[in-house]
């Protein structure tokens, strides 16, 4: 069932399209389909398309639509219509992206102490991190950062003390009840449980980004050698 | 054709009209905080509008010229000199190749954009030049200018102002400019305490009208650690009602938003792609370039206007562009 869309000013040049209020994977998973179907479109005026949890905002150039009338009654009536005409339940397509991760050591200094204060082993951390599939609501914070839902209360944990000045890219973390991957090298609280040698945004390729919202992740454990033979020596 | 950096300044960086296309992926648009002042610039130097340019910040930097240019300055008045000479803003200059650019005291606004017929000719990463240091992207290998950089500009066609470049032969300084100028804001850079306007935003009803009232009926001042990424404003705490829950979504340029100190962060060029923190206001596209030129302790206040006004107003700004890019069509072949 296609949810309800309430249409939003933000400023004069983006229109939020909001067809929820609650985080809910299948409600982000329509709203991601949705986006890429209108990007396909390409309606005029339009620069960018950003879905997040529960809604969809779409950038415009109020000079570049609806002249004469006013660009945003414009273009809220264009998407409006555009969203009446898309199909019911043909919204979720289904992509699982296995995102291959070395944890704990050197890659994941904060793994121990997590599965200690958790009252878990090492193994069983891994395994309920690893078995768990996650999904792609949004990305943000950094080119080619997911926001990752599915975090199984059992490994949440709250950020650290004091943030590390350098995470280095492709770290694994934790923090309350998410779990993400560092796409670069930044400044970070999260608790770091390992590192993917997968590179997460690729400003040189199409698309740049490894992860898209509507995805399904997988995080798979491999071993230090499997990880320096994927990186190339990288790392 | 090149542009040699002697000195960087104190953050001179590549922008273009921004990098849109991939903000679904975290990829925030950067381009010039003051985008009426690039694109006037650009149109006096007879390139596309969103041609790449310099961003100067403050204190500017010291460009040697290794060719003939044809450039034009626009936006923050920051004192600029051609051996010596004082060169006037909002026209087009004929230097001489080996000139020498130089800023001295920063007079009005906060960023001067330097265009050069031809464009500067970095490499285009997701469809701009502009530079977005976080993730090392655009501009000059992602980063603001250094010593020693080698700046590529671009072929172009044949420069305009054919006779303003017959008179840099015969000219005393190493540059030659014409008596005309465009009007390009400068008597607005320095108003003190500056109005920008805004719209209410998402969460303005949210908002308790204390907190509204706190926005719109006092006086703020630019914080200092303000940068590309956002406006930061020091003044009375606009609180928001601490029941209210946020979830993630998209922000846009001129977006306000208010962390729980109640210290309000007005989004700008480099400002990530998705925030969550209520959002109070947006500032009317029609003033953006106004904030992109407060310094930091410039006073600052917001008047609330109507998105119909907003956009009628943008309109507005566009004639005035094409106005702007009409008059100085008619010299091009002077």
């Amino acid at each position: 069932m296609v949810p309800a869309a309430r249409f939003f000013p933000m400023g004069d040049r983006a229109i939020v399209v909001e067809f929820g209020d609650r985080m809910d994977v299948a409600l982000s998973a329509h709203i991601a389909a949705l986006a890429q179907r209108l990007r396909d479109s390409r309606p005029i005026g339009v620069r960018d398309i950003v879905p997040a949890y529960t809604t969809l905002t779409l950038h415009y150039d109020p000079a570049a639509v609806g002249a004469g009338s006013s660009p945003y009654e414009a273009l809220a009536e264009t998407i409006g219509s555009w969203i009446e005409r898309q199909p019911a339940g043909a919204s979720i397509e289904g992509r699982t992206v296995e995102i291959p991760v070395c944890y704990g050591g050197a890659f994941g200094e904060d793994l121990e102490p997590l599965a200690r204060t958790r009252g878990l082993s090492v193994d069983e951390a891994i395994a309920i991190h690893s078995e768990t599939t996650y999904y792609v609501h949004l990305l943000g914070f950094v080119p080619g950062f997911a926001y990752l839902g599915g975090l199984d209360a059992r490994l949440s944990m709250p950020r650290r003390q004091t943030p590390r000045p350098r995470v280095p890219a492709g770290s694994v973390a934790i923090a309350n009840e998410q779990t993400a991957v560092y796409p670069l090298e930044t400044p970070g609280g999260w608790q770091v449980i390992g590192r993917t040698p997968l590179q997460l945004f690729r400003p040189d390729a199409m698309p740049p980004s490894v992860l898209n919202a509507g995805d399904a992740v997988r995080f798979v454990p491999i071993s230090a050698q499997r990880f320096a033979s994927l990186s190339g020596g990288r790392a | 054709m090149s542009i040699t950096v002697l000195k960087p300044g104190m953050l001179t960086t590549v922008q273009d009209g921004g990098r849109f296309g991939f903000q679904h992926f975290g990829v925030p648009v950067a381009g010039a905080m003051d985008d009426f002042s690039h694109r006037v610039a650009n149109i006096l130097a007879g390139n596309e509008q969103d041609a790449a340019t310099l961003e100067i910040t403050l204190r500017g930097p010291r460009l040697r010229f290794d060719d003939d240019a044809l450039i034009a300055l626009c936006g923050a008045e920051l004192s600029p000199r051609i051996g010596g000479t004082a060169v006037p803003a909002g026209k087009p200059l004929h230097v001489r190749a080996g000139a020498e650019l130089g800023f001295g005291e920063s007079m009005a606004g906060c960023r001067a954009y330097l265009a050069v017929h031809g464009g500067i000719d970095v490499p285009v990463v997701m469809g701009s030049r502009s530079t977005y240091d976080t993730a090392h992207i655009g501009g000059v290998e992602g980063r603001a200018l250094r010593e020693g950089d080698v700046l590529p500009v671009g072929d172009g066609d044949a420069p305009p102002y054919p006779g303003l470049r017959l008179q840099l032969e015969h000219a005393r300084h190493a540059f030659a400019a014409p008596k005309w100028s465009v009007n390009q804001h400068g008597e607005k850079l320095g108003r003190s305490p500056q109005v920008v306007r805004i719209l209410p935003g998402r969460h303005w009803d949210a908002f308790p009208v204390a907190a509204r009232d706190t926005l719109t009926g006092s006086a703020f001042r630019l914080a200092v650690e303000s940068n590309r990424m956002g406006c930061r404003l020091d003044g009375p705490a606009v609180m928001a009602d601490g029941s209210l829950e946020i979830l993630s979504e998209a922000v846009s340029f001129g977006t306000i938003q208010v962390p729980p100190s109640g210290k309000p962060i007005v989004l700008m060029a480099d400002r990530q792609t998705v925030g969550g923190y209520p959002k109070i206001a947006d500032v009317a596209g029609i003033d953006l370039h106004l904030l992109a030129q407060l310094r930091p302790g410039d006073r600052i206040r917001f008047e609330l206007i109507s998105l119909a006004q907003a956009q009628a107003l943008w309109r507005k700004r566009e004639q005035e562009i094409i106005t702007i890019r009409e008059a100085v069509e008619k010299h091009l072949a002077e």
